[in-house]
């Protein structure tokens, strides 16, 4: 071999800046697929853990391809946590207060970005404090706060804190819609003053319209946290009123009580099922608008300057 | 009316739902926690009796079994955090640094690497962890957890063994920050690299001595975000004995208040070291 195509053959395979070679392309994709891989390892496990049935689950030789299709495990699931009902509950605490949530902690982000307004340094402390302060830290009295008002135990005591604004992360929205705002034209406000608009149809007629993305990104963002959220729900939604999430922490003892399933005893098919139910709303929100999750952040600013 | 009062005016209009909000759900009860912490708190037919007993709260959580069990959960939380933290931060910069490569199905990628994210749920995870989805069996069969176990003491293999065989559900805690860091790549000048690689760096040298440094605010950021996600994640032992405490008959309000706060002041600790311990490492860095 000459020199010269040998040089030429090192410079393919390794590249000028390495990684623009072969070797290591080849090496980046590899990495990538594994780490995919293992991010991915639990669904694929859940999901064909999911189809199997008792045979196939306790057989030796039957791992990742089961040899049916088996159903039953999400019609059990399907009526231990009485999924039509309690999904249209979960809807119910999740979708209301993400959306009047998103509004307020909008409101507040374009106050503290469009007006010089006194003490707005307190107020960017007290938000900053909000988010560092654990929930859990000022959880007892709102308990006796809520029943005291009489809310305990209804979804509004989940609905209440998010339409004033302290809600989920509420701190982190404001953040959001605050450099948001920020970096929208003066000019634009300006000259919808002298056209004569008061600051309110500035705000819905230029601000809002404007500030699409990030609506839609603290939006679903809001959407997928109270989805996940159980800590708090638990606390202040009682034995009575249970989500789709705390229906399956006590996934057991609703299986006891169900009525008409056919499997007497709980095995890992029907809790994969089960989970499995639980986060389709949110995985098929995120498949229809992944470019917003992810991008969303990016584009809103959150990462500051 | 002049502009500027007009403008504070304004301003404070459309800050007020929050304000009230905040005065009503949050800062009362911030207040009304502390004077819980301080007092034995009874429901009774009557309404709520709280009655002045001063430190006792906080001198029960450092002299009782209950407190002690508390302060294990919280000294346990503090060894996790302790490889948590780095495990996910620099695999965070890892896939970070790996996304922003010309890569195809880019897209694809980052919305498998996010997806965590959406679905992380305390009671999802719990399953996959007690259903065994969340560790990898090449680990478990590897006998590495073993190996922990007899070369080091039993207080320190537990936690670390925990981490080999929850290494798919730490990873998982690292989406938010693997798009953070990602957002800070893009931000870095191509030209910074084009220089230097004229003047004779390689891709190695470009790594640490431009990207690193230009990514060293965001690992404060992602530092701080990982501290918090996983002080307040659902499944967080420390967080469930505050609840517990709340009902327990021999405990009740007040001593779970007390619990909260100094949760709450040893998360500040932490938060402020490894805040510390980073800047630290950063300034080491810039003087070499």
């Amino acid at each position: 071999m000459k020199p010269t195509s040998w040089i030429r053959w090192k410079k393919r395979l390794l590249g000028r800046q390495g990684n623009d070679g072969i070797l290591g392309r080849f090496f980046l994709y590899a990495l990538i697929v594994v780490i995919g891989f293992v991010y991915l390892y639990p669904l694929i496990k859940m999901f064909v853990y999911s189809i199997k049935d008792l045979e196939d689950l306790v057989s030796p030789v039957v791992e990742w391809i089961p040899t049916k299709i088996y159903l039953e495990n999400y019609r059990t699931s399907w009526i231990v946590l009485n999924y039509g009902k309690t999904l249209l509950f979960s809807l119910t605490v999740t979708l209301i207060p993400a959306a009047v949530q998103t509004i307020t902690t909008s409101l507040a982000g374009y106050a503290l970005a469009k007006f010089k307004m006194k003490f707005k340094v307190v107020v960017f402390a007290l938000i900053l404090v909000t988010y560092l302060l654990p929930q859990q830290v000022y959880m007892i009295p709102k308990y006796v706060l809520f029943l005291k008002l009489g809310i305990m135990e209804s979804a509004w005591s989940i609905l209440l804190p998010a339409t004033f604004g302290q809600g989920l992360s509420s701190a982190i929205f404001i953040l959001i819609f605050y450099q948001f705002f920020r970096m929208q034209p003066a000019q634009l406000d300006e000259s919808a003053e002298i056209d004569g608009a008061n600051p309110y149809q500035t705000f819905l007629f230029i601000g809002i319209p404007l500030a699409t993305p990030a609506y839609l990104t603290a939006f679903l963002f809001s959407f997928v946290w109270y989805w996940n959220e159980t800590y708090l729900s638990s606390l202040f939604l009682g034995e009575s009123l249970y989500t789709l999430q705390l229906r399956l922490i006590n996934f057991q003892s609703a299986f006891s009580q169900a009525q008409g399933i056919s499997q007497t005893i709980v095995n890992e098919s029907i809790r994969y099922a089960a989970t499995i139910l639980i986060i389709v709303p949110v995985l098929i929100t995120y498949i229809v608008m992944q470019k917003w999750f992810v991008e969303g952040i990016d584009r809103t600013g959150v990462t500051g300057e | 009316m002049n502009r500027a009062k007009r403008n504070n005016l304004v301003g404070w209009s459309f800050l007020s739902i929050w304000m009230v909000g905040f005065l009503v759900f949050t800062l009362w009860p911030i207040a009304t926690s502390i004077l819980y912490s301080f007092s034995n708190v009874s429901i009774q037919g009557s309404g709520i009796v709280q009655v002045w007993i001063g430190l006792e709260n906080y001198r029960r959580i450092f002299s009782s079994a209950v407190g002690f069990d508390f302060l294990k959960s919280v000294a346990d939380f503090a060894i996790e955090l302790l490889f948590k933290v780095p495990i996910i931060t620099v695999f965070a910069i890892i896939i970070a640094l790996l996304l922003n490569q010309k890569i195809k199905f880019r897209g694809l990628f980052r919305g498998i690497y996010f997806l965590p994210v959406i679905i992380a749920s305390g009671p999802v995870i719990n399953q996959l962890i007690s259903q065994g989805a969340a560790t990898i069996p090449l680990v478990e069969e590897s006998g590495l957890v073993d190996l922990i176990g007899t070369v080091l003491t039993p207080d320190l293999a537990r936690p670390i063994a925990g981490i080999f065989s929850q290494l798919i559900v730490i990873l998982w805690f690292s989406g938010v920050q693997i798009l953070l860091f990602i957002a800070a790549l893009q931000k870095i000048d191509h030209q910074t690299y084009e220089a230097a690689m004229i003047d004779g760096a390689g891709p190695w040298e470009s790594l640490w001595k431009i990207t690193i440094p230009a990514l060293s605010n965001m690992i404060t950021v992602s530092v701080i975000f990982t501290v918090i996600n996983l002080a307040t994640f659902s499944e967080n032992p420390a967080i469930g004995h505050i609840k517990r405490n709340m009902f327990a008959i021999d405990t009740g309000f007040g001593f779970a208040s007390a619990v909260a706060w100094i949760y709450f002041l040893a998360l500040a600790v932490m938060l402020g070291l490894t805040v510390f311990l980073v800047r630290g490492m950063q300034k080491e860095r810039a003087r070499r």
